[in-house]
């Protein structure tokens, strides 16, 4: 029945009964980022409109893109830069082989790309022989572990000191017990840096693209992706199509809410600014469109390409502090992923609208006021229309719906309530949803006398303008 | 003025005493209050889900019984927030907006409309954690959420600090959802659970002997969850603290203690005989 379709409820759960450990540190984690956000946030008196001006000047420069990325181009290349356009992920990878080959690579470092994850890049290239070292330590746990990223900007967030240990006592022969983040940070380093002097290129991704002067942005707080553009003499940077900013001007105020929405830092350690290649080395950037220029066609969704990959909601979110990244199956999770992930597949995708409370928090922490919440509530009714609601849905609310709209049959319904079967409110009707909901709770205390039927005893002479 | 009363179906069936609540504090507050009977629900369930198909009909059929009031007043902030700002199944005719544009949230009605400040009956010697829903913060912005960096204010807790002898206890994370969610409780039960049982500690970890809220749908699941953990804690309907009462149900028979059904009976937090405060 579910055949491809991911189901997030699952997944949450698993790593919720997994063990007393991984959830609540998980939490925890992400709620102190939440927290000092929060502090540096206020340490801004004017942060709500800077709120407003980041999400105006993306919504601009969105509505201009075509212009953005001409102007863009046409700089990059004065720096002596090589520009390649890619409509889809395939012609991406194909982009980037195609490059490697011409420069006879066979080891790549990386660091972190949400859109080099999105498009598949590491599988294929590896595919092709080519091997690929990530440079960000906790992408490179999570590679270790042929895991996806579990969250934007900490992507092995999920993993304890002692599943890193672990991991990396499998494969770097450190000692399983010692789990002293020293330790096996330097570890990590020491069994890195090698792989890192041998590559033959490097890429990266680009947290902001500008046009006016045709040069690109990264931050890291692992200065990694610097000593991969430093070292070898081949760069190869993907960025999206909705990553272009018009000015350095602009650049500002988004370097101002990045690490402070994401961490809740004042600044990335690195932020650094790439003008065309270095001496004697070639730069290529890869403007990939994947799915963007279709999702900016879309009127209800356009909105999430103002996204810069801060990690807010996520931080923020209840659920996804509860039930990690992973549970959403696919490389963006939590809020943001819930709006992003159906734009890709709207079938496989047809559950993450409803993991999810709508309790609002993501739409209020989103440095460029995408209103995640509502587009999650958007896409329910996308589902709902396309008929992509599960079995257990459209019962539960076919027979809502049929008793809600006759009084009599709702009254009845009540009274029934109260009997040897204590059904829940009408909306919790179902016999499948009554276990879920005794799984951890007691049954809701059903009174013998409804309010209805007490008011028509107590007031049953009143007037009533309309009965 | 005459106010339309709309009780949601859970508080209905569950929680008749918050009803009650509301009427009276209405009526001491010197509103003319009537319950049309015909009403059902609101529509937020289906349309939750995304449902507007089945949701219009229950939309509709709220309007027409709304529609001749000047003001529609509910304890519950989140049905409220689905009619004055998702109820778009049915198309949006002057009427419709007019009764979405009337229904108050019973808090802000309180505040907004009748600007009224005092209950000098009100007497609730405990301490409190207040629980603001989402849907009161982050749609009706009963309170100011910690997320937005501007001056906070909570108007449930305005009105709680003229009540004599309650005493108000901050949470650490004092708006994070409770994890009810409507539909989501049972559909997402594990994570759902796991947010109630985090809210739960936190407001018993301050000390609070009670959980009030503006919406009885999140402390239904709450208490679910304090009555399985066999925990002390005790949920209350801001109504109730403000009229006074009831703080239990009329002609309650789940209740085996004589005595209990009356409904002007007082709160017996953390004492081993909690059967009228459910």
């Amino acid at each position: 029945m579910s055949f491809n379709i991911v189901h997030p409820e699952k997944l949450a759960a698993e790593f919720l009964n997994k063990d007393k450990q991984h959830e609540p540190q998980h939490d925890e984690h992400l709620w102190t980022s939440r927290v000092k956000r929060d502090k540096e946030a206020a340490s801004i008196p004017e942060w709500e409109e800077f709120r407003e001006l980041a999400s105006r000047i993306k919504q601009h420069t969105l509505t201009h893109l075509d212009q953005y990325l001409e102007q863009f181009e046409i700089n990059a290349v004065k720096h002596g830069a090589v520009v390649h356009w890619a409509r889809t992920a395939e012609e991406h990878n194909q982009i980037v082989l195609d490059i490697l080959r011409q420069h006879s690579v066979k080891d790549v470092i990386k660091s972190k790309s949400m859109l080099q994850e999105e498009c598949g890049m590491i599988p294929f290239l590896e595919k092709h022989g080519i091997s690929v070292t990530e440079s960000d330590l906790g992408e490179r746990i999570q590679q270790l572990d042929k895991e996806q990223p579990s969250h934007i900007v900490v992507p092995a967030v999920h993993k304890t000191k002692e599943d890193i240990a672990r991991l990396f006592a499998r494969h770097i022969g450190t000692d399983p017990n010692n789990t002293d983040a020293h330790y096996l940070n330097d570890s990590m380093r020491k069994h890195a840096r090698p792989l890192f002097l041998k590559a033959q290129a490097a890429m990266t991704g680009a947290n902001f693209a500008i046009a006016e002067t045709g040069s690109f942005v990264v931050c890291t707080n692992e200065g990694n992706a610097d000593i991969g553009a430093s070292l070898p003499p081949l760069h190869i940077a993907s960025i999206g199509i909705e990553k272009l900013i018009p000015t350095t001007e602009d650049l500002a105020i988004f370097i101002r809410m990045l690490s402070r929405s994401a961490l809740g830092s004042k600044i990335t350690q690195y932020t650094s600014h790439f003008s065309g290649p270095r001496k004697n080395s070639e730069l290529h950037i890869i403007l990939t469109d994947n799915g963007r220029s279709k999702r900016l066609g879309m009127p209800e969704f356009w909105e999430s390409l103002k996204c810069i990959r801060c990690g807010a909601c996520m931080n923020t979110c209840p659920v996804f502090r509860r039930s990690s990244g992973l549970s959403y199956g696919a490389v963006y999770g939590g809020p943001i992923g819930i709006i992003l992930d159906p734009t890709i597949d709207e079938k496989k995708y047809s559950e993450l609208p409803y993991h999810s409370s709508l309790c609002g928090s993501c739409t209020e922490v989103c440095p460029v006021k995408i209103d995640i919440s509502g587009q999650i509530r958007q896409w329910r009714r996308v589902m709902a229309d396309h008929k992509r609601l599960s079995l257990i849905r459209r019962l539960a609310f076919k027979a809502g719906a049929a008793v809600l709209s006759r009084p009599k049959l709702f009254r009845a319904a009540e009274a029934g309530a109260y009997g040897s079967i204590k059904l829940l409110p009408h909306f919790l009707i179902y016999n499948n949803l009554f276990n879920a909901w005794g799984k951890h709770r007691e049954m809701p205390p059903f009174a013998k006398e409804t309010f209805h039927d007490w008011y028509q005893k107590n007031h049953e002479n009143d007037e009533h303008i309309q009965d | 003025m005459t106010v339309g009363l709309f009780i949601p179906c859970y508080i209905d069936a569950v929680y008749p005493e918050v009803a009650i609540a509301t009427l009276q504090l209405l009526e001491k507050l010197h509103v003319k209050v009537e319950y049309p009977a015909a009403q059902i629900c609101c529509g937020q369930p289906m349309a939750n889900e995304g449902d507007q198909v089945d949701s219009a009909p229950v939309e509709q059929h709220f309007v027409e019984t709304f529609r001749n009031y000047e003001y529609i007043v509910a304890p519950s902030a989140s049905c409220v927030s689905h009619v004055r700002l998702y109820m778009d199944a049915i198309r949006q005719t002057p009427e419709v907006q007019q009764v979405r544009r009337s229904t108050f949230e019973l808090v802000e009605f309180i505040t907004d409309i009748l600007k009224i400040t005092e209950f000098p009956w009100a007497e609730f010697p405990h301490s409190i954690a207040i629980h603001n829903s989402c849907s009161a913060i982050r749609s009706l912005h009963i309170a100011q959420s910690t997320e937005v960096m501007s001056t906070p204010f909570d108007k449930t807790a305005a009105l709680l600090r003229k009540v004599k002898g309650l005493k108000l206890v901050t949470m650490d994370r004092p708006d994070e959802c409770c994890g009810f969610g409507g539909t989501f409780c049972v559909t997402d039960e594990a994570v759902s659970a796991s947010m109630g049982k985090d809210k739960n500690a936190d407001i018993t970890r301050h000390g609070a002997q009670f959980a009030a809220s503006t919406d009885m749908s999140c402390l239904m699941h709450l208490q679910g969850i304090a009555r399985r953990e066999k925990t002390d804690l005790e949920f209350i309907h801001v109504a109730q603290i403000l009229n006074g009462g009831p703080y239990s149900r009329p002609n309650n028979s789940l209740t085996k203690e004589p005595g209990n059904s009356n409904i002007d009976g007082q709160p017996s937090a953390n004492s081993k005989n909690k059967s009228h405060v459910l």
